[in-house]
């Protein structure tokens, strides 16, 4: 019995591992929710498709050497509805969303550029507001804008404007940051409270007449890399910052990856009551719901206390904790210490999070 | 968080668990039944199982109602979803459940507009919002969802909203569980009772398990401690050789249940002769259609459906998962073929269900137990 239930669950480890093919039949919002329908999409479709070392690492930019140059290379796309909520809107989501996945790698954001997708009928008033969020954000993450191109599709072909934004910047110099410099043993460092983003996006929707004190975390991240980097210079493996499919997609990501076990503690993943509150209420996971303004850090356990400490005097990171830790194993997975004294498994998000009905 | 993590507290779960152990005695395996899906997900959630002996194993039962839906009618809703003009409403892990040919979500995604909601009364309100569209709600749950529904209903009568219309799915708790004990293949020692179906109708419907079988049944809440303490008391009755339906949830759970739901659910619905559940087949007066007084907003009768019924996948062992006969690793699909993703029976749909929460959840914690055993 016990070798038998051993066999069948040695066998699902080994399809877990297999690169994914996408067969859908047709794209679903699944696809975009940041889970593992995505992850399917773009190593079954895209990364074979395009094809290059570059791609191949899926880390939140791409690291190029240019003549002895650096650089850092990505691009988002941002199409939140409601287009302004508590604590932030598209604006100020695009250009933190794609310097943060430059810092990410441990790129120092340089210069931006930014496509509008706009719908006929736009109230002008809302295009210049979120113009000026823009412009308000990339000053205070010390980028430019330094190009960009406008379209205008028919009403109702978009929700108002979406607005795509690349970005460039040069790689610090402290570390060489990679899911292959994770050892057994590093500690997880989370810069604060999770879920605030995807919570405050969800209640602002008003379906759900639920009403909380509940803001967006979106913030440019560099400030608290350029202190890890100072404080854990080396000994700073990886980054991430847990955006859709949240905290629980990203560290599966990374453990899949470096081929490591992660062993979360419940009790220790800070989470604001409000949020704590909302996703008991409406049965939602929060380590499942997107964050815009956190990062997760993996350090060498020797350096990890400095590097709280250095995260711990940004006021961005003023939450923030260490987490867990690497283990040998269970490779490729990602458990959890509940509260309760007991353990489970933490799966990617799949799907869109849907509640559960009771 | 304060009110619930009282509920958690780990020192109070060892002493509990220590009890537990005590009272099991040595060389005998116990086997109890949690019918409900909203125990499970807590089991698994906050990793109960670590707690319990060897000798004392979990069985997840049928109580998880996106579990029990047939494919035919998702099919037959799907079939409504897709006529221009409708809005389609349901709770969200409905949307993921597969019919004979795709799912609500599937559908949503070739154009059909299929919206999730909380509460039927969200799609009231979308009906009395969008007054030249017709808006379906697909109405699934035991009698804890269904008084919700009846209100709604209710509502819906009173101001003669026309364009809202029910696809009434619901259950009925005991029916079931009457099957489950008649089963042979069922071999069990006591029943956790579902906490929130009893808000509704009380303990008082469960008499019969041990006074007919013998077994156990401690109505319990949902929070980790509670179901600790129900398998506490499960085990202490069992040790003392008696067999009686108690109380754990008393904070919310009366004994004679919600006299004032009741009423509703009498009003509105009425018994089908029979009903189709996933995996254990058609048993005989245990779900609720609407009544002759609410026929006007009966969508089986203002749409017509295929009604086809479909045969569960051959692969596909929900029912025997479902009676506890087999754990679900012991599916031939389980975690191949069958998937959270890409699930083939319902109950990897919902992440209440059975297979889906061992798979997200337990997978590891038990294949460590039973390597370690």
């Amino acid at each position: 019995m016990a070798g038998l239930e051993q066999e069948v669950l040695a066998r699902i480890e080994r399809q877990r591992k297999l690169r994914p093919r996408w067969r859908d039949e047709r794209i679903t919002m699944a696809h975009g929710a940041g889970g593992k329908a995505t992850h399917t999409l773009v190593s079954g479709l895209f990364e074979p498709a395009f094809a290059n070392p570059q791609l191949a690492e899926l880390a939140d930019a791409a690291a190029l050497d240019v003549d002895g140059a650096r650089l850092a290379f990505t691009t988002d796309g941002f199409v939140v509805k409601p287009l302004v909520f508590p604590g932030g809107s598209i604006g100020e989501l695009a250009v933190n969303g794609t310097v943060n996945d430059l810092a990410m790698i441990g790129a120092r954001p340089l210069a931006l550029t930014a496509a509008f997708v706009l719908e006929e009928g736009l109230d002008g008033d809302v295009l210049r507001a979120e113009v000026q969020a823009m412009a308000t954000a990339a000053a205070a993450a010390g980028v430019t804008v330094v190009a960009g191109d406008t379209k205008v599709v028919e009403r109702t072909k978009a929700d108002g404007m979406y607005i795509v934004t690349s970005g460039i910047g040069v790689r610090d110099q402290r570390a060489e940051l990679g899911v292959t410099q994770i050892r057994p043993g590093d500690r997880i460092l989370c810069s604060g409270t999770v879920g605030d983003h995807g919570t405050a996006i969800m209640l602002a929707r008003g379906e759900l007449e639920l009403d909380a004190d509940i803001r967006s975390d979106t913030a440019a991240l560099w400030p608290l890399v350029d202190a890890l980097l100072g404080a854990a210079g080396a000994g700073l493996r990886v980054m991430r910052d847990p955006t859709r499919g949240g905290v629980a997609t990203v560290l599966n990501e990374i453990a899949r990856d470096a081929d490591v076990g992660i062993v979360l503690q419940e009790e220790a993943v800070p989470v604001s009551p409000a949020v704590e509150g909302a996703s008991e209420i409406l049965g939602i996971d929060v380590m499942t719901v997107a964050n815009e303004g956190k990062l997760l850090a993996i350090v060498d356990p020797a350096v990890a206390d400095g590097a709280l400490a250095a995260l711990q005097e940004l006021p961005l990171g003023e939450h923030a904790a260490v987490i867990g830790e690497v283990a040998d194993e269970p490779q490729g997975m990602v458990l959890v210490k509940t509260a309760f004294g007991g353990t489970r498994i933490m799966d990617m998000l799949i799907g869109d999070p849907l509640p559960r009905i009771c | 968080m304060r009110f619930v993590d009282e509920f958690r507290n780990a020192d109070l779960a060892r002493g509990l668990a220590a009890q537990i152990a005590a009272l099991a005695e040595p060389g005998r395996h116990y086997k109890i039944m949690e019918v409900c899906g909203g125990h499970t997900h807590t089991i698994y959630k906050h990793g109960i199982e670590d707690h319990l002996p060897d000798t004392v194993e979990l069985v997840h039962g049928p109580g998880c109602p996106v579990c029990v839906i047939p494919m035919g009618r998702v099919d037959d809703g799907i079939a409504v979803a897709k006529r221009p003009g409708v809005i389609f409403t349901c709770f969200g892990d409905m949307m993921r459940v597969p019919g004979g040919d795709g799912s609500l979500l599937d559908a949503k995604a070739q154009g059909a507009d299929v919206r999730f909601v909380y509460s039927p009364l969200d799609a009231l309100k979308i009906a009395r919002n969008n007054p030249d569209r017709e808006v379906v709600f697909f109405a699934i749950g035991f009698e804890t969802t269904a008084p919700s529904t009846a209100l709604t209903l209710m509502r819906a009568k009173a101001e003669r909203i026309k364009n809202f219309s029910v696809i009434c799915n619901h259950v009925t708790i005991v029916p079931p569980l009457r099957a489950l004990l008649e089963s042979p293949d069922l071999r069990l020692d006591g029943f956790i009772g579902p906490g929130h179906v009893s808000t509704v109708v009380g303990c008082r419907p469960y008499e019969f398990i041990p006074k007919d079988h013998g077994q156990p049944v401690v109505t319990a809440g949902f929070e980790p401690l509670d179901l600790l303490q129900s398998i506490f008391m499960i085990m202490k009755q069992l040790a003392e050789g008696r067999s009686e339906v108690e109380n754990q949830y008393s904070r919310v759970v009366p004994w004679e249940g919600n006299l004032k739901a009741l009423e509703v659910l009498a009003e509105v619905f009425e018994l089908r002769p029979y009903f189709e559940w996933r995996g254990l087949g058609f048993i005989s007066q245990s779900a609720l259609r609407l009544s002759d007084a609410y026929a006007d907003w009966d969508a089986e009768l203002r749409f017509e459906m295929p009604g086809v019924r479909v045969a569960d996948p051959k692969a596909c062992q929900c029912g025997e998962v479902l009676k506890g006969v087999i754990k679900p690793w012991e599916c031939k699909v389980f975690g191949t073929a069958c998937t959270p993703e890409t699930p083939i029976g319902t109950c990897m749909v919902s992440s209440e269900g059975a297979c889906a929460a061992y798979y997200n959840f337990g997978r590891f914690a038990r294949s460590k137990e039973r390597a370690g055993a």
